[in-house]
């Protein structure tokens, strides 16, 4: 690992404990995204989730079409590439012939609450036992930039010139506020990834959720990310990170939608 | 088990593919194949397999293609309109080189159309139908028995393979009732071993598998597509099945497959006894296409008469592969109207006195 | 309570620049250098030693390039070893 040429150089490193390292479960290849994207960070997370429960040999992930979609470039687990909005349904068809295996699907937002709306509600609905990541960037960021089903009223986009307009192009969908009225659900939450105090957060949850799989707890976990877009919204990552406080996170508050009652 | 049952066609299929190894059978209704989805709700459960009717045709393709990502035999079946919607996930699972049974009970269309049967789907099951360059192994029976002995051919050839494999018949074929004997099949002995590409979990932290139709690199993407037609040259070289009846002395070949042929075998007979001498050859493999015999035949007969439920498909491959030596004609039914034996052997009649015999 | 001693090495190669965690740290021990690596990006460089070692660099780290270190606890233990005690002698150790 190259060492840092300048600033503060440490020679009693052998007697230090290492508090934080990278996991091995992610590949050694660095990410295709943008400088500050939260899709590495939200991968990162789930593949330390994924060594620390131990199960690296029997999860399979699914990963979408979108940013993401070069996923198992970057998660060093068995992996399928599914169609533009499907990855749910993959997953089901994975769950359903391999019950014991563990199965997630990682998505973006248009993947998951546009085209492939009908497949998220009907998984859930079903209580398909797996874990769903839906990472909420607000923004089609593999294609260059355009209007998403969770873009705010009045962000701009490639596709919204004139910033979000509700009357003409619809509102920024909740569709994890509809996960969570769902019996299919187990487990919903939404975190963030934009600090440190929301990345240990959003890290518990998806040890819940996978954790809850693990268990065979009878309904679908769902975990909406909240992330940035930097290239996208034309920020820098600082004042990308700065919006989700500022803005995202009022239209789109954090925390637990739906937690399991007390032993189910 | 050699005892005979008297099953409808959608039922037939289904229960040589339960005996055929299937354990997974994602689909969604729609008539004319509705009895087959029924079918499956009914037993595969209690058979060892897992039976799931999904929110779409497009939900129920991607769960075959998870599902089979996972190295199990697994299915759908659906009739036009539901087939359409799958050609985008069947097209994924093309590339990715993924083995399933599809089936597609052809109702007349185009459009919502009607329930009736129709061979209106050829170009769309032969020649590819979502985008991209790829091909199925589509296979055509004409009656109960064969709706079933397919199923095994198909899913041998899929896993063969690792290509997926349709079953193109029709509402007719699908809903009427006819005598069927399942074969001996010991499903052990025809599974193949998919261990080194499924996506099962890293078992004893082996190498990543990850199963994707993304190759941007257009070098790669070139090199995919060509293994994919040496793939193909070679399923055609080596699985192309069709039945040829009275062939030896015909002066007119009748060309038609699935329910046609059967209208035309019909129509053959009576017009030997008038004096004709007619032949069929009925293509079993739409794809890989009999080409070979047919050219050859072409050599032997005056004319040939292409009998289809269409507006006339098959026929541009008869063409393609007779070149334009001798007449091809062409008779056609549509919206679900069966060619019936005397309008063919009328047609027989004019090509005789056309070709001078 | 004496500040635990940290350090942070940093897969300059990998950094893209992005100046998260340079914005995270609690320390301001991090900031960004002038020379940049073979992708173009300046990268993040440990500063100041005045690193705790709190890990909230890493966390947010998209490259996931930063080990974080921090002083053994051990290291502390053997500064106040004694040999024979005998009777109650109360040590305490800032």
């Amino acid at each position: 690992m190259e060492t840092t040429r300048e600033g503060i150089v440490c020679n009693n490193l052998d007697q230090m404990d290492v508090v934080f390292e990278r996991t091995k479960v992610l590949h050694d290849t660095p990410t295709s995204y943008c400088p500050g994207c939260g899709h590495s960070v939200a991968h990162r997370l789930i593949m330390e989730v994924i060594d620390e429960l131990g199960i690296l040999e029997n999860t399979i992930g699914v990963a979408p079409v979108g940013c993401s979609v070069f996923a198992y470039h970057f998660m060093n687990v068995d992996m399928q590439q599914a169609a533009h909005g499907r990855a749910t349904a993959v997953a089901t068809g994975i769950k359903r012939v391999l019950p014991d295996k563990i199965v997630f699907t990682y998505q973006g937002d248009g993947d998951l609450a546009a085209i492939g709306t009908a497949e998220t509600i009907h998984t859930i609905n079903r209580g398909e036992k797996i874990v769903i990541i839906f990472i909420n960037n607000g923004i089609y960021g593999m294609t260059g930039g355009q209007m998403a089903p969770t873009t705010l009223e009045g962000d701009v986009t490639s596709t919204t010139p004139q910033g979000r307009n509700t009357l003409i192009q619809g509102h920024a969908i909740k569709i994890t506020e509809m996960a969570a009225i769902m019996d299919g659900a187990y487990y919903v939450t939404r975190q963030a990834v934009n600090s440190a105090i929301a990345v240990r957060k959003c890290k518990k949850a998806i040890k819940q959720a996978f954790q809850n799989q693990i268990d065979g707890k009878n309904g679908t976990n769902f975990v909406e990310i909240v992330s940035n877009c930097p290239s996208g919204w034309k920020m820098t990552p600082i004042e990308a990170n700065r919006k989700i406080d500022e803005e995202v996170i009022k239209y789109y508050p954090l925390g637990d939608l739906k937690t399991p009652p007390k032993g189910a | 088990m050699g005892k005979k049952l008297l099953m409808k066609g959608n039922e037939a299929l289904a229960e040589a593919a339960i005996r055929a190894g299937v354990k997974g059978y994602f689909g969604y209704p729609i008539t004319p194949q509705s009895e087959l989805l029924e079918y499956m709700a009914t037993n595969l459960d209690a058979r060892g397999g897992v039976f799931l009717q999904a929110e779409s045709e497009v939900a129920a393709i991607n769960m075959v293609y998870g599902a089979s990502g996972t190295g199990t035999r697994v299915m759908t079946s659906t009739s036009s309109p539901g087939f359409s919607l799958m050609q985008e996930g069947i097209s994924y699972m093309a590339c990715a080189e993924l083995p399933c049974l599809l089936v597609n009970v052809v109702r007349g269309g185009p459009g919502l159309g009607t329930i009736q049967p129709s061979q209106g789907d050829y170009f769309q099951a032969v020649k590819g139908g979502g985008h991209g360059d790829y091909k199925l192994i589509v296979l055509a029976p004409n009656s109960v028995q064969e709706m079933a002995d397919l199923v095994y051919l198909g899913f041998d050839l899929a896993d063969k393979y690792r290509i997926p494999t349709l079953i193109l018949s029709d509402g007719a074929l699908g809903q009427m009732m006819e005598s069927v004997e399942f074969p001996e099949y010991n499903v052990e002995e025809h599974l193949v071993d998919h261990s080194s590409w499924t996506t099962i979990g890293r078992e004893n932290g082996r190498e990543q598998h990850y199963i994707t139709s993304l190759h941007l690199l257009s070098e790669k993407m070139e090199e995919i597509n060509i293994h994919l037609q040496d793939k193909y040259k070679i399923i055609q070289k080596n699985e192309t099945r069709f039945e040829s009846i009275q062939t030896e002395d015909a002066d007119i070949l009748i060309v038609a497959f699935g329910l046609s042929s059967r209208s035309s075998q019909k129509a053959l007979e009576l017009a030997r006894e008038q004096g004709l001498k007619v032949g069929m050859l009925r293509p079993i493999t739409l794809f890989p296409f009999p080409t070979d015999e047919i050219k050859h035949l072409a050599q032997i007969v005056k004319g040939i008469l292409v009998v289809e439920m269409n507006a006339g498909q098959m026929v541009e491959d008869v063409h393609l592969s007779v070149g334009n030596n001798i007449p091809i004609d062409f008779y056609g039914r549509m919206g679900g109207m069966i060619p019936q034996p005397d309008e063919i052997v009328e047609k027989i009649k004019d090509l005789s006195k056309q070709v001078k015999i | 309570m004496a500040k635990i001693h940290g350090h942070v090495k940093i897969e300059i190669e990998n950094c893209k620049g992005c100046e998260l965690c340079v914005n995270e740290c609690p320390q301001d021990s991090l900031k960004m250098s002038k020379n940049i690596n073979k992708k173009g990006y300046h990268y993040a460089v440990l500063n100041d030693d005045t690193c705790t070692g709190c890990t909230n660099c890493a966390l947010v780290c998209p490259e996931a390039i930063i080990t974080v270190y921090r002083e053994s606890k051990i290291s502390k233990e053997k500064m106040a070893t004694i040999t024979d005690i005998k009777d109650n002698i109360s040590i305490s150790v800032n």
